[in-house]
């Protein structure tokens, strides 16, 4: 029978088919490959494992990093924050006791969870991942079915290595046509959030589809895939091909010699048979595709940066319209201003959305060479600190501090505010982050979705703004400068 | 878990939706290691408001919480789960939950009860217009009252049976674990296993 993606990597995977029909039908067991383990999600399933006296079944399939809670500066000093400190002490001793491997802060391999499980070639094409963070999404890009999960289910895989899934709807997500310069992977997932809505996705498992997505690296891919959970999606993939192999190969975890070539040969197999039918079919248009950026409090309030903020009224449905009046008023806007005449304070740069070399790369080339607007405050922080250390090796760090913006240490950070990297009461953040909800980035903060680039240009100018908003950059300037 | 098969108790309108799990727990109180003592936490930010619902008698001792479609939407926290049932609620109602929090409630014997918007819509008036009304939740019959209101409510059929039965679903599992580890044994040697660490050159 011919089979989608999401149908194969599941099917690759049942333990046990669910029993039964009617009342007691239960869902299917499924096995999973790799369980990602963090700070914040994790204390509990561990205590509860402890006081079943259960031990944790699969060590050599899990893998532990601290990132949520970590701060961003002076990462050799004790965490100041005692509860924070506890939290990441906690798992130290939790992971020692049920031997789980841990990439502490100040290791070469820690960062986000969903940088580094891709960054060790542990993510691979039809894998089942899941971790205690809906971003989990992002290793979807492998071709891999990934999943977030909360901490009931966390200890449920420490102590089965499987997880009971209810079956799931399938949406193909097609988008053909080349982007435009200045227009990236974060413009294509925040448009079809916008389209689809926050709950659109609900119950589905995206698989994105189209030219436009073949064209874009790993690291773009991983953009789409990690904000499918804001459209309420299961998961979202990608099928794995050269561009998934080239990144695979070399990388400390990917399989060596003769397990290659048998990767390669079922990783091939992993692509939506022709005549496989998805329950829901989404067209979108890369050709016409524009910088979008969100105006409200939740993803899918988004437009095109070339537009306006949309007027209440405008919305058929009473629930959108009553949302949009809110967000409005939470977000400090005046419907029918345009986008780009609004000024923020912050602009951040990282999160498991946008904090890989390629992010950093193209913000930097934005930068380099211009001045940031003087009231701007700009936050870089890596996704991990062996990007930190491949963009210091490049001299990225060098252009972000001489633009005025701060380089920190890798971690979450103001994607949700829960180290000291926090937006204040009514500021006003240009976040390549994947939320915008009320106080997501600190109590009274608010928030406008953007792409890398559009970060960086709206750190030079002040107000959300585009690349070819800009002034060529004076860069003969720079060039003689430092020959001098 | 406790098992679930009926519940009573004050319904409280939240006239909203989308309202995502930051919103319920904001990240702050994330940092606990417990399971438990959250009841601070929910709604933190809305609570500050006079105005909001959970500062309005009767509502404030409310059990049945009726809330826009789109719930429990954003992060996986479960925190979110355990602060609503430390403040004392049973049960949600919405029209649509996002699929984590629903999972988690299902976890945690929060009853997550998927109800049709036009009898949300229904169920809001009535709170409003008579503060304090019981509503009534029936897991058997899945149905809610609510005053004149009898609205049938969804679940899957396996959460409303652990839920009937309080079971544990770590228990539930471990019952296959011979399929378990047959499974495992036909894992093919290229996947990647974590142990031994292997490093970036």
């Amino acid at each position: 029978m011919a089979k989608t993606l999401a149908e194969k990597v599941w099917d690759a995977h049942v333990v046990r088919k669910g029993d039964g029909e009617g009342a007691n039908a239960q869902p299917d067991l499924l096995f999973i490959d790799l369980h990602l383990v963090h700070e914040v999600t994790s204390p509990q399933a561990f205590e509860g494992l402890r006081l079943a006296g259960r031990p944790l079944r699969r060590p050599d399939l899990t893998i532990a990093t601290e990132d949520h809670n970590t701060p961003t500066l002076d990462i050799d000093k004790p965490i100041a924050d005692l509860t924070s400190r506890t939290q990441i002490q906690t798992l130290r001793n939790n992971c020692a006791e049920f031997g789980v491997r841990l990439h502490s802060l100040g290791d070469a391999e820690q960062g986000i969870v969903h940088v580094v499980g891709p960054q060790l070639g542990l993510t691979q094409p039809g894998m089942t991942v899941v971790c205690g963070d809906s971003h989990t999404s992002t290793h979807g890009a492998f071709g891999a079915l990934a999943m977030g999960i909360g901490t009931s289910e966390v200890e449920h895989v420490m102590a089965t290595q499987t997880l009971s899934l209810k079956p799931f709807k399938t949406m193909a997500i097609n988008v053909e046509g080349t982007l435009r310069p200045g227009v990236t992977a974060k413009d294509i997932i925040l448009a079809v959030i916008a389209k689809i809505g926050t709950g659109g996705g609900q119950g589905y498992v995206l698989e994105y589809r189209g030219s436009a997505i073949r064209a874009l690296s790993m690291d773009a891919r991983m953009t789409i895939c990690n904000m499918s959970i804001e459209a309420g999606a299961r998961a979202g993939m990608v099928a794995p091909d050269e561009t998934t192999y080239a990144y695979m190969q070399g990388r400390p975890h990917a399989p060596e010699g003769a397990d290659w070539d048998a990767a390669v040969e079922y990783w091939n197999t992993l692509r939506t048979d022709d005549d496989a039918t998805f329950d829901v079919s989404v067209d979108l248009d890369a050709d016409t595709l524009e910088p979008f950026v969100t105006w409200g409090t939740n993803p899918g309030q988004g437009v095109s940066l070339s537009q306006s903020v949309p007027r209440p009224e405008d919305f058929g449905d009473e629930n959108a319209k009553a949302a949009a009046e809110r967000a409005l008023q939470y977000m400090g806007l005046t419907a029918g201003t345009p986008m780009k005449d609004i000024r923020v304070d912050t602009v951040f740069l990282g999160s498991c959305t946008n904090s890989r070399m390629e992010d950093l790369r193209a913000a930097a080339d934005i930068v380099r060479g211009r001045v940031k607007d003087p009231n701007i405050r700009m936050l870089v922080v890596p996704g991990s600190a062996r990007v930190r250390l491949e963009a210091e090796a490049e001299g990225l760090d060098k252009v972000f501090t001489d633009f005025g913006a701060e380089w920190r240490f890798a971690g979450c950070s103001m994607c949700l505010g829960m180290n000291p990297d926090q937006l204040e009461v009514g500021e006003r953040c240009a976040s390549t982050s994947n939320r915008n909800f009320e106080g997501r980035q600190g109590k009274g903060g608010r928030t406008h979705l953007v792409s890398p680039v559009v970060a960086a240009a709206t750190a030079v100018r002040g107000t959300l703004s585009s690349p070819s908003d800009l002034e060529p950059a004076p860069e003969s300037a720079a060039i003689q400068i430092d020959a001098a | 878990m406790e098992k679930f098969t009926k519940h009573t108790g004050t319904g409280v309108p939240l006239r909203q939706s989308n309202v995502d799990t930051d919103q319920i727990i904001p990240a702050v109180y994330l940092k606990r290691i417990t399971r438990t003592g959250f009841e601070d936490a929910l709604f933190s930010a809305w609570r500050k408001d006079p105005a909001f619902i959970l500062n309005q008698e009767p509502y404030n001792t409310g059990s049945v919480l009726v809330a826009g479609p789109d719930f429990g939407t954003g992060s996986s926290r479960e925190h979110a789960v355990w602060a609503l049932k430390d403040y004392g609620f049973k049960a949600v109602l919405s029209s649509r939950f996002a699929d984590i929090f629903r999972g988690n409630s299902g976890k945690q014997g929060l009853l997550a009860a998927e109800v049709a918007q036009d009898d949300i819509e229904l169920i809001w008036k009535e709170l409003e217009n008579a503060p304090g009304t019981q509503v009534t939740v029936d897991l058997e019959s899945k149905t809610v009252v609510c005053g004149n209101i009898v609205a049938p409510f969804e679940i899957d059929d396996y959460t409303r049976w652990r839920l009937l039965e309080g079971l544990d679903d770590i228990g539930l599992t471990l019952q296959h674990e011979e399929d378990i580890t047959a499974y495992e044994a036909t894992r093919p040697v290229f996947k990647p296993k974590t142990l031994p660490a292997r490093l970036s050159q």
